[in-house]
């Protein structure tokens, strides 16, 4: 049996290396395309002749335990920059222009370490949770299982995405791929707050991780009870070790640093930590010299992803413009777009579903006339907030401002149909 | 939807009756087990701002510059200046400029944390791994870098807790949103 199934995937991996040049599936599926689209039209395997895909058999069942792309599609992966100063403490970006819908594959979520990822054995993570309860507790991870469970949809955003200084970035993944979205199954952490008992004088609790970094983050207690997940599943399937495996927090619409991963502690108290990741990082220094602290939520936000920076649209005509709308203090309500470079504006369609604090995804049926022009989104939502100009938020916070960047990003179409960034120009 | 009203009012029953017991041995699912005060010591490394959970012990500049020079230096520079890890060291009067710096002695709010930093998370290749010694004498390297220590001095739990650092009184609340785009629709 096992013998049976690497000989298939043997033959699987002979007959994949030998069409040779294999060209970046994201160009290939898109129907802007990118420069791979020039498929040789002398190929056997196009009409009128079979493709020889349909001549032998296929794989056979088990030739994957676990399923993965199809090979033509590897060039779709975490953006991660090249030039970085050290790869523990670090990020990597979701390929957000190569993805459809609203949901992002578990391997292509995007990640933010402090120390490394941590490779957690969960029969021997505990979860405590202490101080201003009436029982100090410990929870096995198959406690927290046994509690009455959840699924909600949720993005996870990470607070710099991007800075505010120039350059920031050509593709849609360079400008805000610290984004992902997915369904996140666990449990309220009401109940297990309240499995403890809090005290009187509870307004906070401090989140520990159990990475390298030990990062804490102290979340107020209304947050706690309002909506925060204690995690043990991503899409259906428990979370990855990139993720916070084997448990973590899903605080919606926070900003990601407070989504502590790995979870092993939940410090019940009156004041906040003020830890070094609450004070000296993620505060957001305002032009005059001050620094706005505890600034949790993401505002509402937007991109096009299609067409957007690094793509081409190689003919006029028909062009359907899709994007992704967040935030979070809410649902969107609204995705406007324009496609004459801020002049006017149009309502897109937004898609079901439409979830509180979840990534919407919007659609405008469009028509390139072949000339430059520059197109850009504005999300709307639910509190009436509507999605700023970088021009607009620069005004206020001034460039050294580095966290909550939610600007309206413009891609600009050249006459040869190249996108690129407006905002870098 | 009948249902979940139902499951609802039972976990509210639940919720209720172990309130009204209010020396309760267990919560309202009996999930967990109580973590002992043995326990909670060994995991609890949180040090408040107020210097709240400092241990015993105490360490001097001249002890944490050697501590710095092995432990941390390589990362974050000889002086402290920044290299693959963060500049600790400078910046006092930039904040408010277009090119502000920010660092342990210009930005760091509370000196306690950063006790609690260094504990938990320093150096990158081996947290927790120095002696609480240690850890006094390299915080008050630090601030000795930056101008706010003497080189004589010596910092304890009592002194850390009573350090008040430049840019304590900066920090403000969240006045967001404060920004409104007028959603013009045509010919903007």
């Amino acid at each position: 049996m096992t013998d049976s199934v690497d000989d298939s995937t043997a033959t699987s991996r002979r007959r994949f290396l030998r069409k040779g040049a294999v060209i970046g599936g994201a160009a290939i599926a898109s129907g802007i395309v990118g420069n791979a689209s020039a498929i040789d039209s002398s190929s056997k395997n196009l009409p009128p002749n079979v493709p020889e895909w349909m001549k032998v058999p296929g794989d056979p069942m088990g030739s994957q335990l676990y399923g993965t792309p199809s090979p033509f599609e590897k060039n779709v992966v975490k953006n991660i920059p090249k030039d970085l100063p050290q790869y523990l403490s670090a990020s990597g970006r979701t390929p957000l222009q190569d993805l459809d819908g609203i949901i992002t594959p578990n391997g292509l979520f995007y990640e933010r370490h402090h120390a490394g990822v941590p490779a957690i054995d969960p029969a021997q993570h505990r979860l405590m949770l202490h101080g201003l309860v009436e029982r100090p507790l410990i929870f096995t991870v198959d406690d927290i299982r046994r509690f009455p469970s959840t699924s909600q949809i949720h993005f996870l955003e990470c607070s710099a995405n991007p800075g505010y200084k120039k350059p920031y970035g050509k593709t849609a993944s360079d400008l805000v791929g610290l984004l992902s979205c997915a369904e996140w199954t666990g449990v309220s952490m009401k109940l297990v707050l309240q499995e403890a008992g809090l005290r009187p004088e509870a307004k906070w609790v401090i989140a520990e991780g159990a990475d390298a970094a030990a990062l804490t983050r102290s979340i107020p207690i209304e947050k706690c009870f309002e909506d925060a997940l204690i995690v043990y599943s991503q899409n259906g399937e428990r979370l990855r070790p990139q993720q916070g495996y084997p448990l973590r927090l899903i605080l919606p619409g926070f900003e990601g640093n407070m989504n502590v991963k790995w979870l092993r502690r939940l410090h019940v108290t009156a004041e906040p930590a003020y830890s070094r990741e609450e004070t000296s990082k993620y505060t957001d220094l305002m032009p005059d010299g001050t620094a706005r602290e505890f600034s949790f939520y993401m505002e509402a936000k937007s991109i096009i992803l299609r067409p957007s920076g690094g793509q081409r649209l190689d003919t006029k005509g028909f062009c359907e413009i899709t994007g992704i709308a967040w935030s979070g203090r809410g649902k969107i309500s609204r995705v406007d777009i324009s496609v004459d470079n801020g002049k006017n504006w149009q309502e897109a369609r937004l898609q079901e579903p439409i979830l509180t604090r979840a990534l919407t995804r919007f659609r405008l049926p469009w028509r390139w006339n072949g000339e430059p022009t520059v197109i850009q989104s504005r999300a709307i939502d639910e509190t009436g907030y509507v999605q700023p100009t970088l021009a607009e938020l620069i005004a206020v916070r001034g460039e050294a401002f580095y966290y909550h960047n939610n600007a309206i990003w413009p891609w600009r179409i050249s006459a040869d149909g190249e996108v690129s960034n407006a905002a870098d120009d | 939807m009948l249902r979940m009203t139902k499951a609802a009012a039972i976990a509210l029953a639940f919720i209720s009756l172990a309130s009204a017991a209010s020396a309760a041995q267990q919560g309202p699912y009996g999930i967990g087990r109580t973590a002992t005060a043995t326990e909670i010591a060994g995991w609890n490394i949180d040090i408040r701002p107020d210097g709240h959970g400092l241990p015993s012990g105490s360490g001097s500049v001249t002890h944490g510059r050697e501590v710095f020079e092995q432990q941390c230096a390589a990362c974050h520079g000889d002086k402290g200046q920044g290299g693959v890890g963060d500049r600790l060291v400078g910046g006092q009067g930039t904040l408010a400029t277009s090119n502000p710096v920010k660092t342990v002695g210009s930005y760091w709010p509370y000196a306690p944390i950063l006790f609690d930093y260094i504990r938990r998370a320093m150096p990158q290749n081996a947290p927790e791994s120095l002696s609480n010694e240690d850890v006094y004498a390299v915080s008050a390297y630090i601030l000795n870098l930056n101008g706010l220590l003497p080189a004589d001095a010596v910092l304890d739990a009592k002194t850390m807790a009573a350090f008040k650092m430049p840019n304590r009184n900066m920090f403000i609340g969240d006045s967001r949103p404060d920004v409104k785009n007028p959603a013009c629709e045509s010919n903007c």
